[in-house]
């Protein structure tokens, strides 16, 4: 895969008088994982939401595959191929594990069908399996998902996100919260994810993110600081001023 | 459409044999209700069940499985029963053309609300459906050319039933209460298709979380429209059950008391169960029945017997005893 999969022109998002997002120009390529990276406030979830159809931009434009994402409902950017999960986990919490998958599924081929029986859409059942086994919860698929540990219900929400079968994979601080042990499990499943498809993160933890990614773009007060391989933001003044000053080792 | 999903509601069937026994929910209600006119005191209670059962069950839709709660649902339940009566009465249907005539413009009417209260949420929501309905109401009153005002809906009557070469003296009791009973199976198998449905999941992903349902991919609004006209529709039936019932059509049962009746039956019965609305009905009807006869002021043990399940039997009658015998938590 290459070439480019995503294009952001000039995105602005002013809440009021907050400048939240200004002058943003970044375009992703096809199968990498890139991560966002920036300080408090620098604008990441808000450009994480307007990537994803939760906000829509002031100004600018967004390219997906050559399409032009602006005027798009938030509900069908999962149907474009650009699927994500959340910073604070965001799943159902009263439905079985293996049903919040087969739901996000479903999503995708039958909505408002009243006359089926759901049990019998047996290839929704087993995409929702393979995406429960990718992220390793395959074994706790009849539980309530509100009985998952913390991490396990952070694995469940990229099982939601990923059983789309997106393009673009938008994970947002998929470790935040977790300890030292699960980290180390989410890392390696986003090893395997991003080998697979490109995968956009937002994240805090900056070893982890230098490490696991081959393309780094920093934000700060809502613009673009820095952009490029993990070796060239270590070494650029302006991100170590604002950013990995602060705590070489932050996370 | 194949056969009554209660042969093949094995979405999601417990190990036990009880849990399986209960997968055949469609048929298992079907029975309870057959022999429910010998097991309560009256004839006339056991009706009552059967029609306060099938609006509860039409709102548990909205309000159990969706989480929708609408204080409006009596519109859906008057409007059953006036246009079942108007049609009849003025125009000269005949019955069974007068039930599907009248589900469909309640379903009409459920829509019109229905646009205008789903782009709200929460309490917005129930405010807006609380004001609708009493606009309907307000008609209804108003419009007493057609409906009969203040007075309720009279002057017409089905007195014998005749469908496919069979005819049926309604006004015996008994054939009354099974044929009423056959609408009744017809909702519930309904309401089965729609729970066992893929749409029966997307209305329970939106109660469990709408902003995530809205990023897998769904479009809330619209769900939550359908689901509105779904709702009014088998409640609209249990209305056009009344009317056929009482031959006549008394206003108040378009009153917001109605609605917050509804809303109490479910909760007693227990929202979010299959035939938790009837054990609902049958419950608040009892109350009413039982404490009546004591005391003018029922409402005020009702309340208090209501505030009382709120605290601590949140799930309702059904819902726990469910519970307790360990076969009602995977269930849709």
């Amino acid at each position: 895969m290459s070439g480019e999969l995503l294009r952001a022109e000039g995105i602005g998002k002013h809440f009021g008088g907050f400048v939240a997002l200004e002058g943003i120009t970044v375009s992703f390529a096809a199968g990498q994982l890139t991560s966002i990276i920036g300080p408090n406030g620098a604008g990441k979830s808000t450009f994480f939401n307007i990537l994803s159809g939760a906000l829509t931009p002031t100004s600018g434009k967004l390219h997906f595959r050559g399409r032009e994402l602006n005027g798009l409902p938030q509900h069908r950017f999962v149907h474009q191929g650009i699927s994500r999960s959340y910073q604070i986990t965001n799943i159902f919490p009263d439905l079985s594990v293996h049903e919040n998958v087969r739901v996000a599924a479903q999503a995708l081929t039958v909505s408002y069908d009243i006359w089926r029986n759901r049990a019998r859409l047996t290839e929704l059942n087993a995409r929702a399996d393979v995406a429960l086994d990718a992220v390793g919860l395959l074994g706790r698929r009849a539980e309530l998902a509100k009985f998952l540990s913390h991490g396990q219900q952070r694995a469940l929400e990229i099982a939601i996100a990923l059983v789309s079968e997106p393009e673009l994979l938008l994970l947002d601080e998929p470790t935040a919260g977790m300890g030292p042990e699960e980290t180390k499990d989410m890392v390696a499943l986003l090893e395997r994810l991003a080998e697979k498809r490109t995968v956009l993160l937002v994240e805090h933890k900056m070893k982890m993110v230098l490490g696991l990614s081959k393309r780094v773009v920093v934000l700060h007060h809502g613009r673009l600081l820095a952009d490029g391989a993990p070796d060239e933001i270590r070494s650029n003044p302006e991100v170590r001023r604002v950013y990995l000053g602060q705590s070489e080792g932050y996370g | 459409m194949t056969s009554p999903s209660g042969g093949e509601a094995v979405a999601k069937s417990t190990s036990s044999g009880l849990g399986r026994l209960l997968d055949q929910r469609v048929l298992l209600s079907i029975a309870v209700l057959a022999v429910l006119p010998w097991l309560l005191p009256s004839q006339a209670l056991a009706v009552n069940v059967l029609i306060y059962g099938v609006v509860v069950m039409g709102y548990n839709l909205l309000f159990g499985y969706t989480g929708l709660l609408s204080f409006g649902q009596a519109a859906f339940f008057g409007a059953g029963a006036y246009f079942t009566g108007i049609a009849i009465g003025r125009y000269g249907v005949p019955w069974f053309a007068a039930v599907p005539i009248a589900v469909l413009l309640s379903t009409g009417l459920a829509a019109a609300i229905g646009i205008v209260s789903t782009r709200t949420r929460g309490i917005y929501f129930s405010m807006v459906t609380l004001a609708l309905a009493q606009l309907v109401y307000y008609v209804a009153l108003q419009a007493s050319s057609f409906t009969g005002g203040e007075n309720g809906l009279r002057g017409f009557t089905v007195d014998r039933v005749s469908l496919f070469g069979l005819s049926v003296n309604f006004l015996d009791p008994v054939n009354k209460y099974y044929v009423l009973m056959a609408f009744a199976a017809l909702a519930m198998w309904f309401q089965s298709r729609i729970l066992n449905s893929p749409f029966g999941a997307v209305i329970e992903a939106i109660r469990e979380n709408e902003q995530r349902a809205r990023a897998c991919g769904y479009d809330v609004e619209r769900s939550k429209l359908i689901v509105f006209m779904l709702s009014g529709a088998i409640s609209s039936l249990g209305g056009c059950m009344l009317a056929l019932h009482l031959s006549i059509v008394p206003l108040d049962i378009l009153h917001y008391q109605t609605s917050g009746m509804i809303v109490m039956m479910v909760l007693l019965g227990g929202a979010r169960s299959f035939f938790g609305p009837f054990v609902g009905a049958a419950a608040f009807l009892i109350l009413e029945d039982v404490i009546s006869v004591w005391t003018p002021h029922w409402q005020l043990f009702v309340g208090a017997i209501f505030v009382l399940f709120v605290l601590f039997l949140p799930k309702g009658i059904w819902g726990t005893l469910l519970d307790t015998l360990g076969v009602g938590k995977a269930r849709p």
